[in-house]
C-alpha cells in the first residue's frame, strides 16, 4: 500500500510538467502579448517592457525561470494587475474558491446519498420516481444555465436571494446550488444503483431473516456497503466542482480565482495562466489521489500492489 | 441441383441468422424502452430543425425588427404579436435565433463524434492490437490528457487562439471542433482497446490467425464489428457532452461569431436583460436542457439494447 502511494505521488510529478510545459506553450505561441491594447504601444515601450519582464528571452528559458521561481514558492508578476504579483492574486482569492467547493461538495452529499437511498427503498415508487427526475435534470442542466434559471427564479421573480457579490452568507446560496446541482444528481444516480445492488445480497437477505430491525439493516448493512462504490465517483466530482467554480465564479461576480482564468487567457497574462492550470491540475490529482487510497482504506477487499 | 443449392443455402442462413437478430432483438428492447423513444423523437425533431430550420424560420436569424424594438424601447416579450419567444434588443427573431443555434449545436455535436471515431478507433485498435509500446504510450498519454481537466484544456485553446486565422476559420466553428474534438478522442480510443483486448484473447480470433488471416482483417472483420455497440453508445452519449462543451465555450465568448447565434452565446447576451425580459435566458436554457436530456435518454436506452446485462447499472 506504501509502495502504491509513493509511486502514485511519484506519478504526479510527470503529469504536473506535461501539463505546464503544454500551457506554456500554447499561451506563448499564440499571437498577441500581454501589452497588446486597443490603441496600440510604441515598440520601444513594448520592447521595454518585455526587456524588464524577461518576455524577450527565448521560450525555454522563460520556462525555467518561470520553474525556478515556482520552486521558490513565487508565481512571477501579473501582466494585467502591474501593482500584484500572482501570489498576492491567488492568495486573496483562494480562500472564497475553496469555500465555495467545500460548500458545494457538502450539499452534494448531504443531499445526493440520501436522495439515493430514499430512491432505491422506495424502488419504483413515487419517491423513486421523484429522485430519478431530480437527478435527470441535474444531469441534463449545465452549472452556468442552471445558475442563470436559478436567479431569474429565486432573485428576479421571488426576489428572496441577492443577485451577485459573496459578501453575506445569503449570497453564497445560488453559486452554492448551481454548482452542486450537477454532483448531487451524480452521487444520487450512484447511491441508487449501488443501494439496489446491495438488497438483492445474501447477509441482507440474512439479516432480514434473522428478523433484525428494518432500520438497522438498512443503516448498518445497507448503506454502509452500497456507499463503497459511490466513492469512486468523489473523484471526477471533486474534479467537476474544481472547474466547475470558474464558471459559476465569472457568472455570480464572486471573487474567487477561477474568474480571472478566462479573462487572464484573453489578455495573455501568462503568470496568472500558469498558476490557475497549476493550482486545478495539482488539486485534481491530488483528490484524485486521495479517493482512490480512501476506497483500498475502507474497503478492505481492494488491496493495490 | 434444386436439392444442392438448398443443402447449400441452409447453413449460410443458419449463420447469418443470430447477428440479424441480434440487431432486431436491440431494436425491439429500444422501442419498448418510452424514455428513449421520446429522446429518440426529439433527436430528430432537433437534426431535422438543424438541416431545414432555415427554411422554415419565420424570421431569418440575422434580420432586425427595429420597428418592434423602437415602439417597446428594448427586447419585444414572447407571445405577443408576430414573434412568437419574442426578440432580442436589436429586434431578431428569438424562435429563429434558436434554430440557428440548433444547427451550430448539431453541427458541433456531429463533427467532434466523426472526430472521435475516425481518431479514437484506429489509435485504441492499434493499442489493442500492437501492445507493448504503442500501448502504454497511448496509456501515458490519455493519463496526462486526463489528468488536465476538459474544460480548462478547452478554454485555454479557445480563447488563446480566438484572434487568429485558424479560430476565425469556418466562422470560428473550426476551432471549436478541434478543441472539443482533442480531449474527447481519448476515451473513445481507452474504450476500443478495453473490448479489443478482451476480444482478442477469444477463439475465434485464434482460430481466424491459425488460419492466416492478415492482422488488419482481423482487426477490421473480427475485433471491431464486435465492438460496435458500446462504440455506438459512447458515440451517442459523446454528444450531449459535445454540445454542453460548446454551449459553455460560447456562454464565454468563444465560437461561432455574430450575427449567428449559438444557445450559449444567445443565455450570455440575455444575462443583461435578465430582469426586464427573462425569456431571453430561459427559452435558450429549455433548448440546451431538451438537447442534453433526448441524446442522454436515447444513448441509455440504446446501451440498455445493445448489453441488456449493464440494465440499471451505470
Amino acid at each position: 500500500m506504501l509502495g502504491y502511494i509513493i509511486r502514485r505521488v511519484l506519478w504526479i510529478i510527470p503529469v504536473l510538467f506535461v501539463v505546464s510545459v503544454i500551457t506554456f506553450g500554447l499561451m506563448h505561441s499564440a499571437p498577441g502579448g500581454p501589452w497588446s491594447r486597443e490603441k496600440k504601444l510604441p515598440e520601444a515601450t513594448v520592447a521595454a517592457l518585455n526587456a524588464k519582464y524577461g518576455l524577450d528571452d527565448p521560450i525555454p528559458i522563460q520556462y525555467l525561470k518561470w520553474v525556478g521561481g515556482l520552486l521558490h514558492g513565487d508565481l512571477g508578476p501579473s501582466y494585467k494587475y502591474l501593482d500584484r504579483s500572482v501570489n498576492d492574486i491567488v492568495a486573496d482569492g483562494i480562500g472564497t474558491t475553496v469555500q465555495l467547493g467545500i460548500q458545494a461538495f457538502l450539499l452534494s452529499v448531504i443531499i445526493g446519498i440520501p436522495l439515493g437511498v430514499i430512491a432505491a427503498l422506495r424502488h419504483n415508487g413515487i419517491p423513486d420516481y421523484l429522485a430519478t427526475l431530480v437527478s435527470v435534470l441535474g444531469i441534463c442542466t449545465p452549472s452556468f444555465v442552471a445558475a442563470i434559471l436559478l436567479l431569474v427564479i429565486f432573485s428576479v421573480w421571488l426576489k428572496w436571494l441577492p443577485t451577485f457579490g459573496w459578501d453575506s452568507p445569503a449570497n453564497w446560496i445560488l453559486p452554492t446550488v448551481a454548482l452542486a446541482l450537477f454532483p448531487i444528481a451524480q452521487i444520487a444516480r450512484y447511491t441508487r444503483a449501488s443501494m439496489l445492488e446491495v438488497t438483492r445480497k445474501d447477509y441482507v437477505r440474512t439479516a432480514h431473516s434473522k428478523g433484525l430491525r428494518e432500520g438497522s439493516i438498512v443503516v448498518v448493512h445497507m448503506i454502509r456497503n452500497a456507499l463503497i462504490p459511490v466513492v469512486t465517483i468523489l473523484g471526477p466530482i471533486l474534479a467537476f466542482l474544481i472547474t466547475g467554480s470558474f464558471i459559476i465564479e465569472f457568472v455570480f461576480s464572486i471573487p474567487g480565482i477561477g474568474r480571472y482564468y478566462v479573462t487572464s487567457i484573453g489578455q495573455r497574462d501568462y503568470g496568472v495562466i500558469m498558476a490557475m492550470t497549476m493550482i486545478f491540475a495539482v488539486a485534481i490529482a491530488v483528490m484524485n489521489l486521495i479517493v482512490d487510497v480512501l476506497y483500498a482504506y475502507i474497503d478492505p477487499r481492494i488491496r493495490y500492489s | 441441383m434444386a436439392n444442392t443449392t438448398q443443402a447449400l443455402e441452409a447453413p449460410a442462413a443458419a449463420r447469418a441468422k443470430p447477428s440479424a437478430s441480434l440487431w432486431s432483438d436491440a431494436l425491439s428492447r429500444l422501442l419498448r424502452n418510452r424514455l428513449a423513444i421520446v429522446g429518440g423523437v426529439i433527436v430528430l425533431g432537433l437534426l431535422l430543425i438543424a438541416i431545414i430550420g432555415p427554411y422554415i424560420a419565420p424570421f431569418p436569424y440575422q434580420s432586425q425588427d427595429l420597428d418592434a424594438v423602437t415602439l417597446t424601447g428594448g427586447p419585444v416579450a414572447p407571445f405577443r404579436g408576430a414573434h412568437i419567444l419574442g426578440t432580442d434588443e436589436l429586434g431578431r427573431d428569438l424562435l429563429s435565433r434558436l434554430m440557428d443555434g440548433a444547427q451550430i449545436s448539431m453541427t458541433v455535436a456531429m463533427v467532434v463524434q466523426i472526430v472521435v471515431l475516425f481518431i479514437g478507433v484506429p489509435i485504441g485498435a492499434a493499442a489493442a492490437w500492437f501492445g507493448g509500446r504503442t500501448d502504454s504510450f497511448l496509456m501515458r498519454f490519455t493519463d496526462v490528457i486526463y489528468a488536465f481537466p476538459d474544460l480548462l484544456f478547452i478554454i485555454l485553446l479557445g480563447v488563446a487562439f480566438r484572434e487568429t486565422f485558424f479560430g476565425q476559420a469556418m466562422n470560428g466553428l473550426l476551432l471549436v471542433f478541434v478543441a472539443i474534438g482533442i480531449v474527447s478522442w481519448v476515451t473513445m480510443a481507452r474504450l476500443v482497446r478495453g473490448q479489443l483486448l478482451s476480444l482478442k484473447e477469444t477463439e475465434f480470433v485464434e482460430a481466424a490467425r491459425a488460419i492466416g488471416v492478415s492482422d488488419f482483417k482481423i482487426v477490421t472483420r473480427h475485433l471491431l464489428p464486435n465492438a460496435i455497440g458500446p462504440v455506438i453508445v459512447a458515440v451517442t452519449l459523446g454528444i450531449p457532452s459535445a454540445i454542453l462543451s460548446e454551449a459553455t465555450l460560447a456562454f464565454i465568448g468563444i465560437g461561432a461569431q455574430a450575427p449567428r447565434a449559438s444557445w450559449g452565446s444567445l443565455i450570455a447576451d440575455g444575462q443583461n436583460y435578465i430582469r426586464s425580459q427573462p425569456h431571453l435566458v430561459i427559452f435558450p436554457a429549455i433548448a440546451i436542457a431538451l438537447a442534453l436530456l433526448s441524446f442522454t435518454f436515447l444513448g441509455d436506452g440504446l446501451r440498455d439494447a445493445l448489453d441488456p446485462k449493464l440494465k440499471g447499472k451505470q
